[in-house]
């Protein structure tokens, strides 16, 4: 039998009786991050690395959790296990399962650019890899770090010479932490909305270096803050919250904005193109380093994507799954 | 091209008007005047004829990014726009060349005299000297179809501020059969008389639907009622002893309605018409069945002459004696149009569109019950005191339709749409049930909210049967009310039957799908309507 099987609940190990990610309620349960499609409530039991685990705890609340480090080993039944970084979010892991000297790796999510935040993404040979695809098509190409840093911070610094306040939305968990580490200083005000300020709090607490933010709550008076850029959820945007900064602009942070549709549809004033996930060719380079022969395509292209593998000579085929809270209407990527 | 793509860029990245109409006006005010002049024409859709095929440009930009056809053709549905899809597919540009944007127009307008290597060469060489935004620009130019977020409207506007003239007279300019090739900034914009060209028409004044009782207008006394025809809005001018018909959309279509040129033979020259151009036939207009097979065709044949005739239903005096009559009161327009209908013999190419008289607005709610038996698709009103105004203004005109016809149907096959609709379901095919088989009969693109959009695309992706293509057929399901204006028997649709207007106006979640209408159902509106 397979090290992995693809089962209702989620992915299995039948060696190790526990799942990966499971969207249904099971016995145990090893956790790739901290995303709500990937961390769900009502697991029996919990395995995730400790740099993840706070964040799981803050969402999950009480719940049995246990962690291990990036790259320390565990045999649990007939399966020997390790986490490996993903270099998707601070803590996110791959996780490799090696059964009888077969190897699999479970990826979640990932991406292969290091943005200085996340340990930055490993490459693991196995026999047997399970890639996301949620930007999997060579339309998506990612810009370095630095150069879409620079286009956030010119953005910033024009919203604050005209006297407007820079709303930046974002997701809470991995994007909002990694804008702050790019945003410079001397610009202004770096304020947060309370949902990413208490993410940030838990990431701090763990040790994790964030540049200061300000909590921008209901006792928050904008007027002290003039020129102040504000990290918020996108739901946030245009809120009664929001208003109250007077006049603004708008931008979003996300992949899908590479797509001059999706950005219209948003109705944004900018979209700057940064993803957590990788782009076609890292995707593409991710799969060659595991030097897998077979590909198993969860979320996102899976159609598209595992044809165009199969053409390229590897053994791939489509996963469905219920990952992929980050499709192209959703909040995060 | 790099000012251009600036430009460009400041109008997408803004949601704001004020902010798109400041760039375009200090763009108007800097950029060099041939360039101008190709952003004025490209921004009110005059654009230089297509030189390349598209089936070339995207097995060119597939070959350049190394990538199968195949994964080409699937990207494109997703990013929802040819020229974007290869701008973001193209290895980056290996040297950077900034020519203004006159000079790429020109390059492009040379392609159409070369052989297709040729062509295909220069191509490749200008994708590898342009960067992302300017690649996206110059397809566009290649491909034609420049929408970017700037109504003429604000075109005009900017250019009227960037130019210190009043935003009416801009208009006027803009309108008409200018070539953006031989004209200059100078003769467009600057000339002292913007009625100079012979050909040039007013822009056209368009009517707001009336969504409220025709009681909240005031006194009946005060309008004026006519039946809304369902032909091709459009402006007869006679001038310097030539005759032009433009249509609503700003083309020149002269000679696809030809029997209008006898208009000459009545009417002197220094008149300006505003009508309906209907097809014609019994004494009375023909459906717009009947007109739609000569829509499209630049000549035409004599036995389509002789099969739907057209003539120009006149509904308003723009100029009369070649002089402007657009700040003349609309019951004075409409008086001297009446006079001058009044002597026309009845072979002649213009008619006056028949006033409708009525006492009060109740009278008048019942006789737009009757449009249909008329061919008309509601009632007009407008003002006594109304001046012709320019554009979609509220107050004065209003188009008062009848309410649409609606079915229930079962939505059968989803396809993306594209622009800022792209990677969401949005097109879709229904069908109505005969016997136990689904028959489809229609497809419909709007009507939905965002939100709705955004539900029906998430259902679509779990409930796929099987992809052809960018089509999906999905699990019938769902029930939407499809409203349409008309319905005709079609020999070119499976179903028999062509509806006009088709959208969704309703998903009806309240409705199981075995109880969406049937095939006799649409028959039974073909024999009442059709």
């Amino acid at each position: 039998m397979a090290a992995l099987t693809f089962t209702e609940e989620g992915i299995y190990c039948p060696a190790g009786d526990f799942h990966i990610d499971p969207w249904r309620p099971v016995e145990r349960a090893l956790i790739t991050h901290g995303h709500a499609d990937h961390a769900r409530w009502g697991m029996g039991s919990y395995l995730s690395t400790n740099m993840a685990a706070p964040v799981i705890r803050h969402r999950l609340g009480d719940i049995a959790l246990d962690t291990i480090a990036y790259g320390e080993t565990r045999q649990i039944g007939g399966a020997r296990v390790s986490f490996h970084p993903a270099g998707h979010v601070p803590g996110s892991a791959q996780i490799r399962v090696e059964v009888a000297g077969e190897i699999w790796v479970a990826s979640g999510d990932y991406k292969v650019e290091d943005d200085g935040l996340s340990a930055p993404f490993e490459p693991i040979r196995c026999h047997h890899f399970i890639t996301e695809s949620t930007f999997g098509l060579p339309v998506f190409r990612w810009r370095p770090q630095s150069e879409v840093a620079a286009g956030i911070n010119a953005w910033w610094k024009a919203c604050a010479a005209s006297g407007k306040t820079a709303f930046l939305g974002c997701y809470a968990l991995g994007k909002a932490q990694r804008l702050l580490s790019l945003l410079d200083p001397n610009v202004g005000p770096i304020l947060a909305h309370a949902a990413v300020e208490n993410t940030n709090g838990v990431l701090r607490s763990q040790g994790i270096k964030l540049q200061d933010s300000l909590l921008a709550n209901a006792d928050l008076n904008p007027k002290d803050h003039p020129g102040a850029i504000v990290l918020a959820p996108p739901s946030a945007l245009g809120s009664a919250w929001a208003r109250k900064f007077g006049t603004q602009e708008n931008a979003f942070a996300s992949g899908w904005m590479q797509l001059r549709g999706i950005r219209r549809r948003r109705a944004s004033d900018r979209g700057f193109v940064i993803s957590d996930h990788a782009d076609w060719r890292g995707l593409l380079d991710a799969i060659k380093a595991t030097e897998a022969e077979n590909i198993y395509v969860t979320h996102g292209y899976t159609d598209i994507f595992a044809r165009y593998l199969n053409e390229q000579g590897w053994n791939a085929q489509v996963v469905p799954t219920e990952f992929g809270g980050e499709d192209a209407e959703s909040e995060a990527a | 091209m790099r000012d251009f793509a600036t430009l460009f860029n400041a109008i997408d990245q803004s949601t704001k008007t004020k902010v798109k109409v400041a760039a375009l006006a200090d763009y108007f005010a800097n950029a060099p005047k041939p360039d101008r002049i190709w952003t004025i024409a490209m921004f009110s859709g005059r654009r230089p004829k297509r030189a390349v095929t598209t089936t070339r440009l995207r097995e060119w930009a597939a070959e350049r990014a190394g990538i199968p056809l195949w994964l080409f053709e699937e990207c494109y549905p997703i990013v929802g726009d040819l020229s974007e899809t290869i701008a973001h597919l193209l290895p980056p540009a290996t040297r950077q060349i900034d020519k203004p944007l006159a000079e790429w127009i020109n390059l492009v307008r040379g392609l159409g005299q070369m052989e297709e290597p040729q062509r295909k060469e220069i191509i490749l060489d200008a994708w590898d000297q342009l960067e992302n935004t300017e690649r996206f620009l110059f397809n566009k130019l290649i491909t034609g179809g420049f929408r970017v977020g700037i109504s003429q409207k604000l075109m005009t506007r900017a250019l009227a501020r960037a130019t210190e003239r009043d935003e009416a007279e801009m208009a006027h300019r803009l309108m008409g059969n200018w070539d953006p090739a031989t004209i200059t900034w100078d003769d467009l914009i600057e000339a002292e008389d913007a009625g100079a060209d012979a050909s040039r028409p007013y822009p056209f004044y368009l009517a707001y639907a009336l969504e409220d009782e025709p009681s909240d207008l005031g006194v009946p006394e005060d309008w004026h009622a006519e039946w809304k025809w369902d032909g091709i809005r459009g402006q007869l001018i006679l001038r310097d002893g030539q005759h032009f018909v433009w249509s609503r959309g700003e083309e020149l279509m002269t000679d696809r309605f030809p029997e209008l040129a006898r208009a000459m033979d009545f009417l002197p020259m220094g008149t300006v018409l505003d009508g309906e151009i209907l097809a014609w036939g019994k004494g009375q207009p023909q459906n717009f069945n009947a007109l739609q097979k000569r829509i499209g065709r630049k000549t035409v044949p004599k036995k389509l002459l002789q099969e739907a005739p057209v003539i120009l239903y006149a509904y308003d005096l723009l100029e009369w004696q070649g002089q402007d009559l657009r700040q003349t009161e609309f019951a004075k327009r409409r008086l001297l149009l009446s006079n001058l209908c009044a002597d026309l013999p009845d072979d002649a190419p213009v008619r006056l569109s028949p006033t409708i008289g009525f006492v009060d607005w109740e009278s008048l709610a019942q006789i737009r019950q009757t449009a249909r038996d008329a061919q008309a698709e509601g009632i007009m009103l407008k003002r006594m005191a109304s001046l012709y105004l320019i554009g979609r203004k509220k107050g004065d005109w209003w188009k008062w339709k009848l309410d649409p016809l609606t079915i229930d149907a079962v939505m059968i096959y989803a396809q993306s749409g594209s622009g800022r609709r792209a990677n969401l379901f949005t097109d879709f095919t229904f069908a109505v049930w005969k016997g136990n088989d689904l028959v489809p009969f229609t497809k419909a693109y709007s009507g939905l909210t965002d939100e709705e959009f955004r539900k029906i695309t998430a259902w679509v992706k779990k409930n796929t049967l099987q992809r052809f293509g960018p089509v999906r057929q999905v699990t019938p399901e769902h029930v939407f009310e499809i409203a349409f204006e008309g319905i005709q028997a079609s020999s070119r649709h499976k179903s028999g039957v062509a509806l006009r207007f088709p959208r969704m106006s309703r998903w009806r979640h309240d409705k199981p799908v075995q109880e969406a209408n049937t095939m006799d159902d649409l028959n039974e509106m073909l024999r009442l309507y059709g």
